[in-house]
């Protein structure tokens, strides 16, 4: 069970690369998917190996948070963007 | 074998992830990256056994903290606009986080390798406590102290963020995303009370629950959503004050049950009662923290002109 | 695996292929991260097939444990699926915006 964990990370591992690589913001913006599905199963499979079933409701809290991120943070730089679009015009 | 395996592998990963937030180019990668590296955290204490840690990590680490820095970039303005960061403006932070660092290693060396009398006298005690998690039994009995100055820092920290809260933007949001977040609101009121719930026996508690209920809050926020949420409402302000309050409240009537028997403490509930308060406090903190945590993030000017009232609580946050 | 000596022989193979079978898809998924040619293909790969992954590893764990957590467990893939849907629209109409802009 511990081996398929370490698998999981590798392939994390193969994912955070193309995050921490990037170039555009979508490809960094993919880290909060990536953990939303990699990162639970990580968690489900830790509960199962380390018999800890409290890391179920971490897998939960974890799956729920990354639901609710896109909407927030795709809201917020919508918003930086529009202050930027603003600024630009101003300078022009 | 493989244990060892994953844990070096997880370390590498957390460096690598830290040292690229530091040194990333635009401060907009760099909080994505930071966001990315505490859920990574996150896993690190899923790893430990501590699922107290990772829960709490999980929302306030990545979910609210993110969200922070979003907010902290969006009034940055000007400094925000550059598109690079040049390598000085890099290196100071990175200098900054050198000497915390060596900081922080002087004191784990410190640290003796053997965990000493504390865990045994602890699980010792458990059972007049009145909760049967030995984590919750030390946040909110034994060391309840440390979690009454935790709310006041919250609140200190509230009533400074308000006094330089940006004016309101008029901004639309997408149907998809307001519809969502509004499908996803009964989803975490529900798993927010079952943490809370669950705090008393398992993993949970006041300040995990507090804080997916601000994630949750913050997100309607953005979406324009939940318009009564803002400091001007009275019983937003009541609940967020109300936290601190029952926990003076509460500590002050243990104090009084006690003065009648014998020597009172400060702080000790009586063993019969410790459930029901511990609860109580629970509840109120957790209101509480949720909607100091909403506001940190999400607070705004109101639209009338400086009023009387945030010149009072100006005066309270120098107290 | 420790755990052999709680499942028949049947459901062990059974579970250990359904694990095996997620861990494919998740680096079926952490490939196309890699190699996919522009952002909304990646998005498409890390949205897609990590859902199916978590499926399968979830539907492979649920042999070791009780039904409440099968439960848990069955809800977290549900909402994986469904945010994973919705934030990979949310993202990519973001993105596309931000490219017409400029």
């Amino acid at each position: 069970m511990m081996m398929l964990a370490v698998a999981l990370l590798l392939t994390m591992l193969l994912g955070l690369w193309r995050v921490v690589k990037g170039p555009a913001l979508l490809d960094r913006l993919l880290a909060v998917q990536l953990f939303g599905s990699t990162g639970v199963a990580l968690c489900l499979v830790l509960a199962q190996a380390l018999n800890q079933p409290a890391l179920r409701d971490v897998a939960l809290v974890l799956a729920l948070l990354a639901a609710a991120a896109p909407a927030a943070l795709v809201q917020r730089l919508k918003h930086n963007h529009a202050l930027k679009a603003d600024s630009s015009e101003e300078q022009s | 074998m493989s244990l060892l395996l994953f844990d070096t592998l997880l370390c590498g990963l957390l460096l690598a992830l830290a040292l690229a937030s530091v040194l990333s180019r635009q401060l907009s990668h760099a909080v994505i990256l930071y966001i990315a590296f505490g859920l990574l955290m996150a896993m690190a204490w899923a790893r430990l056994a501590a699922p107290d840690l990772a829960l709490a990590e999980a929302a306030i680490g990545a979910g609210l903290t993110g969200a922070l820095c979003f907010t902290a970039l969006a009034r940055q303005g000007q400094l925000a606009l550059s598109p690079v960061v040049s390598w000085q403006q890099r290196c100071w932070p990175a200098l900054f986080v050198l000497v915390t660092l060596s900081g922080l290693l002087l004191a784990l060396l410190q640290i003796p390798a053997s965990p000493g009398p504390l865990p045994a006298l602890v699980l010792q005690e458990l059972a007049g406590s009145g909760v049967s998690h030995p984590v919750t039994a030390v946040l909110l009995n034994f060391r309840s102290w440390d979690t009454l100055l935790e709310l006041l820092v919250l609140l200190l920290a509230l009533l400074g963020t308000l006094q330089v809260a940006p004016a309101p933007v008029r901004q639309n949001s997408w149907a998809l995303s307001r519809s969502w977040s509004q499908l996803l609101a009964p989803l975490i009121i529900l798993l927010a009370g079952y943490v809370l719930w669950a705090g008393a026996s398992q993993p949970g508690g006041a300040f995990q629950a507090g804080a997916l209920l601000a994630a949750g809050a913050v997100v309607l926020k953005l979406n324009k959503q939940l318009n009564w949420l803002a400091w001007r409402n009275i019983w937003v302000r009541f609940f967020a004050v109300a936290g601190l309050g029952v926990f003076v409240i509460a500590a002050l009537a243990a104090w009084l049950l006690q003065g009648l028997a014998a020597e009172p403490v400060w702080l000790r509930w009586p063993p019969q009662l410790a459930k029901y308060i511990i609860l109580l406090i629970e509840t109120f903190a957790t209101l509480a923290i949720a909607i100091t945590l909403t506001l940190l993030v999400v607070a705004e000017q109101p639209d009338t002109p400086l009023s009387l009232e945030t010149q009072d609580s100006a005066g309270g946050s120098d107290d | 695996m420790s755990d052999i000596g709680e499942l028949s022989l049947f459901s062990f193979v059974l579970s250990s292929g359904l694990l095996f079978i997620g861990l494919l898809f998740f680096i079926a998924g952490s490939i196309g991260m890699l190699r996919f040619p522009d952002s909304f293909s990646r998005l498409h790969a890390v949205t897609k097939a990590d859902s199916l992954g978590l499926g399968s590893v979830i539907a492979g764990l649920m042999f070791y444990s009780s039904w409440w957590q099968n439960l848990l467990m069955l809800l977290i893939w549900l909402l994986v699926m469904a945010s994973g849907t919705v934030s990979c629209q949310l993202l990519a109409r973001f993105c596309k915006a931000k490219q017409d802009q400029a």
